[in-house]
């Protein structure tokens, strides 16, 4: 039974991930597409989403990783490496274009299957392939030293 | 430069839920919230951490369900890709590698990264919003003007 109050904390992140993003109407491409118009219609608003996330969580990372383990596992697993390379600019620059084009993010994207139309079906599968493709090229031996 | 529909006060407070969301799954499970690499972690390879992974995706699906059930998504109905067929399939595929070779989205990178003055995840989002940017800039006022 140790299984469910690990499972039920990433349930309610989940929910709470999403609640966040429907109210912040992320899951509105229109307004992601005008939060990236500064030259044209611009709109602002998902500039306070990105500001009021990263409060909250600037101020409440720094208490968690005091602790000393996660409440229901055994360690923290967060990224530790520092170095910058092509393929972190190049993956950056790759889904930029993306989300430019479309004005959809991994998060609002899953988060939009809660009132799933064709175009989101659509897009979804697309980003599914996109990303399954990308880890089986990134995972063959050849790769892995990179 | 024209300012349209700011909402910043429903953009502030969903921003903070999405913060606590964040810090809940550090503080309880000790992993980063970030979609792309939980949702890339249900799809490819196959390792035993897949549960939570599932869990999470399914309650991303659901808060947006619980949004339009107490009522708050009278608009959400209205909701329409800015995009025809073709450009959702490029976009979604571009998403889904960029994501996967750049270890990491919006979330990852720009809200869990950058609370920890992560250099990378600055670099990372740097790169994604400069990139973005210009695109829409092609697209509306190069392309489209």
């Amino acid at each position: 039974m140790s299984n469910l109050p690990r499972l039920l904390a990433a349930l309610a992140a989940g929910v709470l991930f999403g609640f966040g993003l429907s109210v912040a109407q992320m899951i509105d491409p229109a307004k992601v597409v005008n939060f990236l118009d500064l030259f044209g219609t611009w709109d602002p608003s998902l500039a306070f989403v990105m500001g009021g996330g990263l409060l909250v969580n600037a101020i409440a990372t720094p208490f968690i990783l005091r602790q000393q383990k996660p409440l229901f596992t055994e360690f923290f697993q967060i990224p530790t490496r520092s170095d910058i390379d092509a393929r972190l600019v190049g993956g950056g620059v790759l889904f930029g274009v993306g989300w430019g084009l479309a004005g959809y993010c991994p998060g609002p994207l899953l988060t939009s299957l809660s009132f799933a139309n064709m175009d989101i079906v659509t897009i979804v599968v697309a980003y599914l392939a996109g990303t399954f493709a990308t880890r089986w090229v990134l995972n063959r031996p050849a790769m892995a030293v990179a | 430069m024209e300012i349209v529909n700011f909402t910043p006060i429903p953009a502030f407070v969903g921003g903070a839920l999405i913060g606590l969301s964040a810090a809940l799954l550090l503080w309880a499970k000790g992993r980063v919230a970030g979609i792309s690499g939980i949702a890339g972690g249900i799809i490819y390879p196959a390792r035993g951490d897949m549960d939570w992974r599932i869990v999470f995706v399914v309650g991303l699906i659901l808060g947006g369900f619980i949004y339009q059930w107490v009522g708050l998504g009278a608009g959400v109905s209205h909701i329409e890709a800015v995009v025809d067929t073709p450009l959702l399939i490029i976009a979604g595929l571009l998403v889904g590698i960029g994501t996967t070779i750049g270890a990491g989205c919006t979330s990852g990178h720009g809200i869990c990264g950058l609370a920890r003055r992560s250099p990378r995840s600055l670099v990372a989002t740097l790169s994604f919003m400069a990139s973005a940017i210009v695109t829409v800039f092609i697209v509306r006022h190069v392309i489209g003007g």
